[in-house]
């Protein structure tokens, strides 16, 4: 089924393509992102964790160029985001929202081939790759079989596989997705996070996750970004940011944490407050 | 499903010689079909189905083409399952432009309705797209249905007090108002024309791009789309339409509703099928001038009323069918 054995080395240091400087978003005394810096690293999972309105959402559109920056900037390959055509930022980032919009009637296979348009002409005019491109993205996500389906008939964990297909079929080295895991069961997420985690380590690509399940993102997470009030609090590996202080620093949690027995990775246990 | 398309235009075609035979005089449709490819000059019945039948049933089919695209463009572009011209004010300020138009400036200003109608329909649009956009995001899906229902209402108010100023627009207009072809003219169809060709032209270019826009504004843009841009020409796109079609038939409802549903659901693997959906609302606009010809021969009912009476229900049945 899925491997919950995440491979304990990452893939080797590479320049970061997508970094934030001085990064701020919003006016007055409480913007919602503030001197922010921030580097991807590529080739790796990084997740942002924190509580909520701590602008982890914010953040993600900030990096993919859906938001106006009052200060600092994002650079995607050394050149500052908001110079670079629109269709140009989507040719080598993509980004899955937390709500989209689903069409009603279309199919798992038309779905996914949306996220061809970057790599498309004027009005739409297929692109000689676009067949195998969507057929790979369907066999990651394991949606071969499904994809004459009509998206509506698919479970929830289904529907979300066929969104991460379509930001795969755009075959962009960066993915940002936006609590991609959100309203799912526990073992879908976990199916849906290792193969997101595959993509990394098999397809080469950099993700940027926002999650709000502490232990998924510890389990996961090659570096881990916590967030509280429009500031990185910490980054680092899982072990460096899953501290019980930091933990009762950014959430407020009183908790202790452990290795998990069988990957040794951190796992949060908080306790309940008295 | 290949078949949908030479099927509709078979279906569209059969119908347009049913609506050019009926008439004071009805004809057979082989004469109708000589009238057209070989007409005799000296024959008058050929000269009124010419002059008169033909530009009546263009014009059906110009302006429910042109609702048809102009509703399915609007739900694609709001993502509301029930935006259309007539639910959003815009066929309300378009009536109204041209009822204040042709009451200031006469019956002179009558040829100008398509650019009266693009003019009011615009109006009402940035009127309504302003009142939603002060609304909570999460709110404006309501908000936008509300904003259309009110500016109708006080356009409507609007046409009321019009009417008592100038009896006379109020003579000229009643008709058409109510939603009707009748007294459609070579003249008046080549006015509108250019508006619909240009409006459905732009919405069928437009078309694959729609549908990426109906994903969500965050979704479209992180697919390189940008959707300002996109936004501004397919709102035009939908002026364009509603325009010619209100001018050459009055504000009529639903077949901007009824239309691009109906042919969702029969051909629902199809995002955004336009093509389809301009045929449909054609189709449907002769089916519905026949039927207002037909049911009180010799007297006439005007065709709004016929398209509100068949397609009100019809809507109900969608929105049960689609729940």
């Amino acid at each position: 089924m899925f491997d919950r054995q995440a491979p304990a080395t990452p893939p080797a240091r590479l320049a970061p393509r997508l970094t934030a400087r001085n990064l701020r978003l919003g006016y007055g005394p409480q913007p919602v992102l503030h001197d922010l810096d921030l580097d991807i690293p590529t080739g790796q999972m990084t997740v942002i964790v924190g509580p909520n309105g701590c602008g982890k959402s914010t953040l993600l559109k900030a990096l993919a160029r859906l938001l106006p920056i009052s200060e600092g900037e994002v650079q995607l390959d050394g050149a500052p985001i908001r110079d670079l055509p629109t269709r140009g930022v989507a040719q080598r980032l993509a980004l899955l929202p937390q709500s989209p919009a689903l069409p009603d009637g279309v199919t798992v296979r038309d779905l996914v081939a949306q996220g061809r348009f970057p790599h498309q002409g004027w009005l739409g005019r297929a692109h000689p790759d676009d067949g195998a491109a969507i057929d790979h993205a369907l066999a990651l996500t394991g949606l071969s079989d499904l994809a004459a389906r009509p998206v509506t008939a698919l479970s929830g964990g289904q529907r979300q596989r066929v969104w991460i297909a379509m930001v795969l079929a755009q075959e962009t080295p960066l993915i940002l997705l936006d609590e991609p895991t959100a309203w799912l069961d526990l073992r879908v997420q976990l199916d849906l996070m290792a193969c997101l985690h595959r993509l990394t380590r098999e397809a080469g690509r950099t993700l940027v996750l926002v999650l709000h399940e502490l232990n998924l993102a510890a389990a996961f997470a090659d570096h881990m970004v916590m967030l509280r009030a429009g500031r990185i609090v910490a980054q680092g590996t899982p072990e460096a940011v899953m501290t019980p202080d930091l933990l009762h620093q950014v959430f407020g949690l009183t908790a202790s944490v452990i290795p998990d027995p069988q990957t040794g990775r951190p796992v949060c246990l908080p306790t309940a407050p008295l | 499903m290949k078949m949908a398309l030479p099927l509709a235009l078979v279906l569209l075609a059969l119908s347009l010689l049913w609506h050019l035979s009926l008439g004071s005089r009805s004809m057979g449709w082989a004469e109708v079909v000589q009238a057209l490819l070989a007409p005799d000059s000296a024959s008058p019945a050929h000269a009124v189905l010419r002059e008169l039948r033909l530009p009546r049933a263009l014009a059906a089919i110009t302006a429910g083409a042109a609702l048809a695209v102009a509703g399915a463009v609007l739900q694609a572009l709001t993502r509301n399952p029930l935006a259309e011209p007539a639910t959003l004010g815009l066929a309300a300020g378009a009536a109204s432009a041209v009822v204040l138009g042709v009451g200031l400036g006469g019956a002179a200003w009558a040829p100008w309705r398509p650019v009266l109608a693009a003019g009011g329909a615009l109006s009402a649009a940035m009127l309504v797209a302003s009142l939603t956009m002060a609304a909570p995001p999460a709110r404006r899906q309501a908000t936008l249905l509300l904003a259309g229902a009110a500016v109708t209402a006080c356009l409507l108010a609007l046409d009321g007090a019009a009417f008592l100023l100038w009896p006379e627009t109020f003579r000229t207009l009643r008709l058409w108002l109510a939603g009707s072809l009748v007294g459609t003219d070579a003249g008046r169809l080549a006015m509108a024309a250019p508006f619909a060709l240009a409006g459905l032209a732009l919405a069928l270019i437009l078309g694959p791009t729609l549908r990426i826009l109906s994903l969500g504004e965050d979704m479209a843009r992180s697919l390189g789309l940008a959707t300002g841009r996109m936004q501004a020409l397919a709102l035009l796109a939908v002026l364009l339409c509603t325009a010619a079609a209100i001018a050459l038939a009055g504000p009529l409802g639903f077949v901007g509703l009824v239309v691009p549903h109906a042919i969702r659901l029969a051909l629902p693997q199809h995002a955004l099928p336009l093509p389809m959906i301009a045929l449909g609302g054609a189709l449907l606009l002769v089916l519905a001038d026949i039927a207002a010809r037909l049911v009180l021969a010799p007297a006439e009912l005007s065709t709004g009323l016929v398209t509100a009476l068949f397609g009100a229900p019809v809507f109900l049945w969608l929105v049960r069918a689609r729940a």
